[in-house]
């Protein structure tokens, strides 16, 4: 694969993860933080190429096993906690219709 | 020919999805579905990326060993943990992927040039990033946490300044390892050799402890600063993992969270008017107060009773309550709301007032009142609340201390000077309900305590509120509009 192309995903990349994120409420930075942080666990796909290249070599496949692990661990948690934390600020909708503010 | 067609269409589909949930999770109305879509495109992204590289049976054993491993313990995480304890997890999660990146590194650097799927040197290089940035980030990420914990505390020589000489011999021997890692492969070395492993070693070893040593000296309200900046450097290595195994859709990603995480870590620091620089190399919060042993002795502190609060509330005709993050661990949210109800029977004005950062990180304190069904819309930003503080008769503190204290506004030597705090003091009257004169969670004394219109209301803020409800009952407040 040519360096050129890897360099270009990585500036695009970047300018549409600058531009994505504008102005966040401060109700949202913590969800957004684990959001985001699930989405780095994105390394599994890292971890997969690497035990598929491993051939029969068990140092390598132990190793890429264990980072799949830590990525997956980071993937699953980090989607699930940010779910459950959002889902509370869904949860209120209704009820919070009832009462009124001063 | 059609697998390669299939691998793109769902790559495509991917990063569409991904760049949609990070632009989602910012409105509360798209929050959800947007954590939803990204978490699919994480599904799709593993299903192309199997498509595309077809792994031999022996591989597949060793893809459900990890797989069950970390998404069983990730799920199990994920469910039991407080609400109060999201900011350590999500430092925990966060240095699991650096660690990831780190691991991939390793292995493809023990991996035979021959078989190379990037030129030496670019492989080289990327892999020597990927390893420094995964390393600082686990490293940094686990202390983040020992310390959220409770479990480590600032150390004293962190609160030198030869702090800075450790960490630039660090990263010294880090840039050094990192040198040595391309080196020899960019100058040519055997087409089957690997990379040098006492190079890498190096390597790995300066960069955790840098890690460490950066991390180590910051504390209380900073915190979640380095959360995120740490999250931003989790994506900057899966990108560079990315280009260790040759993968445009990991760079993309991590370069969309690296890049994101950054935008974050800016509002952030925008939020409690600091800069990114004072919060790394001043280490000031936690560092400081610690030193200062406390901050000084009270005196004047006035202190009441639940019953002379539950008067004076009665007469007042606007309130305003300060949540911190003693409530919320006090679990004391649904008393706190059956007192609010009873003062709005009574025709009195309730808001809530939240800052920026309360409880151990921006929006954490949003989230711990969800829990207890507080409607979102009652809680005001501090800029909407502050200029009301005059207008207002009564403010009840409830576990809330760095975060209303006017040091940070009239006192430049305090640690705390610059970060906005909720101006309180403006209020007729504040009563402050605290267990006790310990000092709050950066350790600085409180001015607000010492003020002539501050009541302290000592105790549990649970027990304080029930009392209070009780007082506010006897008293007769709220019945007769309930009757009506």
């Amino acid at each position: 694969m040519a360096l050129n192309e890897l360099l270009w995903v990585l500036l695009l990349g970047s300018l549409l993860g600058l531009e994505l994120i504008g102005k966040v409420p401060p109700t949202l930075h913590t969800p957004l933080m684990s959001g985001a942080n699930a989405i780095s666990g994105i390394t599994v796909l890292a971890a997969l190429t690497l035990i598929a290249r491993a051939g029969d070599r068990v140092p390598l496949l132990v190793l890429g096993a264990v980072s799949l692990g830590f990525a997956l661990y980071n993937v699953v948690g980090g989607f699930l906690v940010t779910d459950r934390m959002l889902a509370m600020f869904s949860r209120r909708k209704p009820a919070s219709s009832r009462s009124t503010k001063s | 020919m059609t697998v390669s067609v299939a691998k793109i269409a769902i790559d495509l589909a991917a990063v569409l999805l991904l760049a949609l949930g990070i632009k989602g999770l910012s409105k509360v109305r798209s929050a959800r579905s947007a954590n939803g879509l990204a978490a699919l495109a994480m599904g799709l992204a593993v299903v192309g990326l199997l498509i595309q590289v077809q792994p031999p049976p022996v591989a597949w054993l060793w893809i459900a060993i990890g797989s069950a491993v970390g998404g069983f313990l990730g799920t199990l995480t994920a469910r039991t943990v407080a609400m109060t304890a999201m900011p350590q997890t999500v430092a925990l999660f966060n240095g699991c992927g650096g660690m990831s990146s780190l691991l991939v590194a390793l292995g493809v650097a023990l991996v035979p040039q021959g078989e190379s799927l990037m030129a030496p040197v670019v492989e080289a290089v990327s892999i020597a990033i990927s390893v420094l940035v995964g390393a600082i980030t686990f490293s940094g990420s686990i202390v983040a946490m020992g310390k959220l914990q409770g479990w480590l505390s600032t150390p004293a020589w962190a609160q030198t300044r030869a702090r800075h000489a450790v960490n630039i011999a660090l990263a010294v021997a880090a840039l050094i390892g990192l040198i040595a890692t391309v080196v020899p492969i960019a100058g040519g070395a055997q087409a089957d050799a690997t990379a040098p492993i006492a190079a890498l070693t190096l390597l790995v070893l300066a960069s955790s402890l840098l890690g460490i040593g950066v991390t180590m000296p910051i504390g209380g309200a900073d915190m979640p600063v380095v959360i995120s900046l740490l999250n931003s450097y989790s994506g900057v290595a899966a990108a560079a993992a990315g280009f260790v195994v040759g993968s445009q859709l990991l760079i993309v990603a991590g370069a969309m969270v690296g890049a994101a995480g950054l935008i974050l870590t800016k509002v952030m620091c925008d939020g409690m008017n600091r800069s990114l620089v004072s919060v790394l190399f001043g280490g000031a919060l936690g560092g400081t107060a610690a030193a200062s042993g406390g901050g000084g002795e009270y005196t004047n502190i006035t202190s009441c009773s639940p019953e002379e609060c539950a008067l004076t509330l009665e007469a007042a005709e606007r309130v305003v309550i300060v949540p911190g993050y003693g409530l919320a661990v006090a679990q004391a949210q649904h008393v706190l709301r059956e007192v609010t109800n009873l003062l709005e029977q009574h025709g009195v004005a309730v808001d809530y007032a939240i800052h920026p950062v309360a409880g151990r990180m921006p929006g954490h304190m949003n989230v711990l009142l969800a829990e207890a069904d507080v409607p979102y819309e009652q809680l005001k930003e501090m800029d909407v609340i502050n200029p009301e503080f005059p207008a207002t008769d009564v403010v009840l503190v409830l576990g809330a201390n760095d975060v209303v204290n006017p040091q940070a506004k009239k006192d430049p030597t305090s640690p705390l000077y610059g970060m906005p705090v909720l101006d309180v003091q403006e209020a007729t009257s504040v009563f402050v309900v605290k267990r006790g004169m310990s000092a709050g969670y950066s350790g600085i004394k409180n001015d607000l305590f010492e003020l002539t219109n501050t009541s302290m209301v000592f105790g549990d803020a649970k027990a304080v509120l029930g009392t209070l409800l009780q007082e506010l009952r006897e008293l007769g407040v709220g019945k007769a509009a309930a009757k009506v």
